[in-house]
């Protein structure tokens, strides 16, 4: 026995050599993200008559290593938000949890109208401008779909950077490039929101996951689609590609295995 | 025993022999960094006259190649009442990386609001723009990256219009171009607002030659001038198109006006 109390307990010196204490890092710099590891790829979602339709397939990656396929990216915060998730999966797992004590503070308080698109979307888009502005950003992109106050249609984006914005039809990632104009085709302005029901969008929000499994390497057949109206969200985690085709495949030419 | 003894002590901390612990970061090449700041493109522009003042924005937001959404205003009404701003008679236009200038409106939006509920008496232009350029100096070493240009009425009821660089270096003009495509913009203003190269014809040759006066320009006049200046920008900037926002300070109010663009 010695008398320093830090010592004791402990395997002794002596006998085992100093304890190397490098994995210990309390006193070196902070750490923030530089980069996403594990991530999600696009989410879609469209406006329609009477509300909106978001998706976004189950794979989490890993750089090009299809790691989990069962992730939903999809999360449903009350009966009128839907929040999509793309980009690193911790980072969403941690919003996750901060919407989770949200509403849960939102519960126990006085306040009888609960959180609508609109609010959420102004929250966690000041979460995320404030993450940036420490250099500490929350590597995603993020959907947030439903009603606004006055129960119409609502969709905007925020990404890590803070910055927000909103459409009649929004896409994140790869999305942007692939299903977005496909999804404008439809959809080019806010009026022709009201010319389009339920049905229709659906039909469209699934053809452009079938375009963004054909052409996304990072993506899964397997997705997640929730579609929110004033009746409440209808939200399903286990949705399979229907109908995919690809005869496509063999008139291209010029590389893969083909001779010639 | 003796090693034990031969270790510092600890220091402050519950850890004990903890001066192996490093204090630095691992050094080393740093492959990839976070960069906090994005162009969203798009172009603004003010123009004040003798009892008027015109700000104007294109609706586009982009990021590099991509379309965010064909609308997404630029001009922010300041001050006045709720959420809506009703009675506002101060109007800022942000250009450069859209959610500093989200931050920015909202920072000047409250300060002008909590400036009527202390003193009773709406905000001067002036003292506005000189709290903007406050409010941008004051994150001089991570800057708000955009280009403010505030506008409104003075005292005697002139059109006012202040233009900022992100740092907070500001000044009173008659007219202001920012954005992607104010180096398209702003020569054209200076032809046809301040009549810059221009002359007045048999007025002498070589340096007898007389150039022509600057004056205040009739309403009408200045808001064709925006659209021209605006539908040109659009066929040769990428970034600037969808929709043409404008918001005329009078007197009477703040009117606002939107005018489709080009959408390719």
């Amino acid at each position: 026995m010695n008398h320093l109390p830090q010592a004791w307990g402990r395997p002794r010196d002596e006998v085992y050599g100093a304890y190397d204490h490098s994995h210990f890092q309390n006193a070196g710099p902070n750490q923030h993200t530089q980069q996403p590891i594990v991530t999600g790829t696009s989410v879609i979602a469209a406006k329609f008559k009477d509300g909106v339709v978001i998706a976004a397939d189950n794979l989490a990656s890993y750089g090009s290593l299809a790691r989990f396929t069962d992730v939903k990216r999809l999360r449903k915060f009350n009966s009128e938000v839907v929040v999509g998730f793309g980009g690193d999966v911790s980072d969403m797992q941690y919003l996750d949890r901060l919407l989770n004590s949200l509403d849960i503070r939102e519960n126990y308080s006085s306040t009888d109208t609960p959180l609508n698109a609109k609010n959420l979307h102004t929250y966690l888009a000041k979460v995320m401008y404030k993450r940036r502005s420490d250099f500490n950003p929350l590597w995603n992109h993020l959907l947030i779909a439903g009603l606004d106050g006055e129960s119409k249609p609502f969709l905007a984006s925020a990404d890590l950077l803070g910055t927000t914005f909103s459409a009649p039809t929004l896409a994140t990632g790869f999305g942007a490039h692939l299903a977005q104009p496909i999804l404008r085709r439809t959809l080019p302005d806010e009026a022709s929101v009201a010319n389009v029901n339920k049905e229709d969008a659906v039909k469209l929000i699934k053809e452009c996951m079938k375009v963004l499994f054909y052409r996304d390497a990072r993506s899964l057949d397997k997705y997640s689609i929730a579609i929110i109206t004033k009746e409440g969200v209808e939200l399903k985690e286990n949705e399979k590609l229907e109908n995919q085709s690809w005869a496509f495949a063999e008139t291209i030419r010029g590389y893969g295995t083909q001779v010639n | 025993m003796s090693a034990l003894f031969s270790l510092a002590p600890p220091q402050g901390g519950p850890g004990y022999s903890f001066n192996q612990t490093p204090t630095t970061a691992p050094s080393g090449e740093r492959q990839h960094g976070f960069y906090p700041y994005a162009d969203n493109g798009g172009s603004t522009l003010g123009i004040s006259g003798a009892d008027f003042t015109i700000l104007a924005g294109d609706t586009r937001s982009t990021n590099g190649y991509s379309i965010n959404t064909r609308y997404a205003p630029k001009l922010f009404k300041i001050g006045g009442e709720g959420p809506d701003n009703k009675g506002a008679r101060i109007v800022l236009s942000v250009v450069g990386f859209a959610a500093d200038g989200e931050a920015l409106k909202e920072r000047l939006d409250t300060i002008v609001k909590m400036y009527k509920y202390q003193h009773g008496k709406p905000m001067s232009v002036s003292a506005c723009a000189q709290r903007l350029s406050h409010i941008l100096y004051n994150k001089r070493f991570f800057p708000y990256y955009v280009h403010a240009i505030l506008g409104g009425l003075d005292e005697e009821g002139k059109g006012a219009l202040y233009s900022y660089d992100p740092v907070g270096s500001y000044e009173r003009e008659q007219c202001r171009a920012a954005g992607a495509a104010a180096s398209l913009i702003m020569p054209f203003l200076d032809n046809q607002v301040n009549f810059k190269n221009q002359y007045i014809p048999g007025s002498g040759t070589g340096h007898e030659l007389k150039a022509r006066e600057a004056q205040p320009l009739p309403q009408p006049h200045v808001e064709d001038l925006v659209r021209d200046a605006f539908t040109s920008a659009v066929e040769r900037h990428i970034e600037v198109g969808d929709g043409l926002q404008m918001m005329i300070i009078t007197a009477q109010g703040i009117q606002e006006t939107f005018t489709p663009l080009k959408q390719d």
